[in-house]
């Protein structure tokens, strides 16, 4: 089998027996697992950006918010159905990013980790100040009779668990090819040396804001489809706390893998679940891990896998 | 056919002229060495013509087409390759995407044609049983030739080779000037180069800089046998 046999077997082998595994799991983690896969989705958009173009944000929670508000406010205040508001969602998060990856543009290392986390921080106060209309920190709860998509229920915990493995999927396969193809090989060889890629003769402007926008909105499909399948938006998702989490995420999964950010986000709930269960002080558990994690595997979970065995692994 | 010119070419530095008001034609087809002591300009006058350090004044002139405001990448894609004075290729990818990279778009993103193309080049310059390694665990010298196989690889009518022997070991030079004896014709090829001797069994011409200005121009021989030259340069004076 070539490598790239390989990979799809794997990745698709992944997405079937998350498949298969839901008519087996009790439905505590059959929740949880629905709810760690559209954190996936943020996380996988996230890579995009860090992991494969190496630009590191700190304001990715104004994307997640963007989808979020996006759907959520079109359903509560335009009375829009559930199908057109996830759009919505998708276009805010489109268009947030265009307008922010035109600025981001202009600045490179530490000040394009400061833009983003002011711009995140804006966006953040912005869902406070309207608060008449978003509810600021309190949310709101998209009914249940409105989280409905063709006729298929998405309150209901099998339909659920269905439609966050959908959107996983979708990110999986719509990154493996990205990978795949010259234009991620480009934005690798943009996160490797920048300056060479120029002097190959691309246009890395071009490539950063393509980069930009296909991770702005994933990350905005993810936090729509949390809003849709969860029935809640709130100002806690545009806070700095849902930036840093897809970076934690990632980095335990493995930045720059295709399964890094499924990996790093499952292992992560699931620390803190089981941590919880323990002791009041589980944030002490979960840290030890994450520090012993980052000082035995710094690749994270993929990358040790991928630097040890699988040299293969997209 | 002149395939490169500048008119009046300057950079400033604030008050330092790193380069001021050359004109330099090169002929399509021609080896020529750019050659001066340290500070003389070389790498400031080739990061103008690449596309890396914008102009202060003066023109830039490929192919007859004012390229003075075009940007690098648009330069490379017009038919420049160019390769780094300090090593640049990618440490932690295969020796075969590095130069792949270099290739891909030219060949329309057909992988086929692409990796035909990248073990070309790196038969060209040697480094072809290298080809599965990591590009950071080459040594200094196949690191050097990588480069150039970038920049070969390419296919360029111009390829800028910027100190391209430095730190090279003597039997690595000769390879490397066989290598561009071998490719004379083929390309029209800009040399800045510190070792004389590579310079004078390869170059066609010789420009000399100094204080960023032409100080003389001319074959091997000219330059050899020019007093200013030698006060300026050589030091034999």
């Amino acid at each position: 089998m070539t490598d790239l046999q390989k990979s799809w077997v794997l990745h698709l082998g992944i997405i079937a027996l998350l498949f298969v595994l839901q008519f087996i799991l009790p439905a505590y983690h059959h929740g949880s697992l629905a709810r760690v896969m559209v954190l996936t989705c943020y996380a996988m958009g996230y890579n995009i950006l860090f992991g494969y173009t190496g630009l590191l944000s700190l304001g990715h929670a104004l994307f997640f918010a963007a989808g979020m508000y996006g759907l959520s406010l079109s359903i509560a205040h335009l009375d829009w159905n559930a199908g057109p508001a996830l759009l919505a969602g998708l276009a805010a998060g489109f268009a947030m990013a265009l307008v922010i990856g035109m600025l981001l543009l202009r600045t490179a290392g530490v000040a394009f980790m400061i833009v983003t986390l002011m711009f995140a921080q804006a966006g953040y106060l912005t869902v406070l100040y309207f608060g008449e209309w978003t509810r600021g920190d309190e949310g709101f709860v998209i009914q249940q009779d409105l989280r409905r998509i063709a006729g298929y229920d998405l309150s209901d915990p099998t339909n659920r668990y269905f439609a966050a493995l959908l959107l996983m999927a979708a990110c999986i396969i719509i990154t493996l090819r990205v990978v795949q193809t010259g234009f991620g090989r480009v934005l690798v060889a943009i996160r490797e040396n920048e300056e060479r890629t120029r002097m190959l003769g691309y246009d890395i402007q071009r490539h950063k804001l393509a980069a930009i926008l296909l991770s702005g909105t994933m990350s905005a499909a993810a936090g729509a489809a949390y809003g849709l399948l969860f029935g809640y938006a709130g100002a806690t998702f545009a806070s700095v706390q849902y930036s840093i989490f897809p970076l934690l995420w990632v980095l335990l999964g493995g930045a720059g893998t295709v399964l890094g950010p499924f990996i790093g986000t499952l292992f992560m709930f699931y620390l803190i679940d089981l941590s919880s269960e323990l002791t009041t002080a589980y944030m002490l558990i979960a840290g030890l891990v994450l520090v012993a994690l980052t000082l035995f595997a710094p690749q994270g979970l993929v990358g040790e896998l991928r630097r040890r065995t699988m040299r293969w692994l997209p | 056919m002149t395939l490169l010119s500048t008119r009046q070419l300057s950079r400033h530095f604030g008050g330092l002229k790193a380069v001021e008001t050359v004109d330099f034609d090169l002929p399509a087809g021609q080896v020529r060495a750019l050659i001066g002591p340290n500070g003389a300009g070389k790498t400031t006058f080739v990061g103008m013509l690449s596309g890396r350090i914008p102009a202060s004044n003066g023109r830039v002139f490929f192919d007859g087409r004012d390229i003075t405001a075009e940007p690098a990448h648009r330069r490379i894609r017009a038919g420049m390759a160019y390769t780094f004075q300090i090593t640049s290729v990618y440490g932690r990818l295969p020796v075969t995407e590095n130069v792949a990279l270099a290739v891909r778009w030219r060949a329309g993103g057909d992988e086929a044609q692409t990796s035909r193309r990248v073990m070309e080049a790196l038969d060209r310059v040697g480094i072809a049983d290298r080809a599965d390694q990591l590009a950071g665990d080459l040594s200094y010298g196949h690191q050097r030739l990588l480069e150039i196989a970038m920049g070969l690889s390419q296919e360029p009518r111009l390829l800028i080779l910027d100190e391209p022997t430095q730190g090279l070991a003597d039997s690595e030079i000769a390879d490397f000037i066989a290598l561009i004896r071998g490719l004379a014709g083929e390309m029209t090829i800009l040399l800045i180069e510190h070792n004389i001797n590579v310079v004078m069994q390869t170059a066609d011409a010789i420009t000399v800089l100094n204080s960023g200005q032409v100080l003389a121009e001319g074959t091997p021989d000219e330059i050899r046998a020019n007093a200013a030259v030698q006060a300026a340069y050589l030091g034999t004076g």
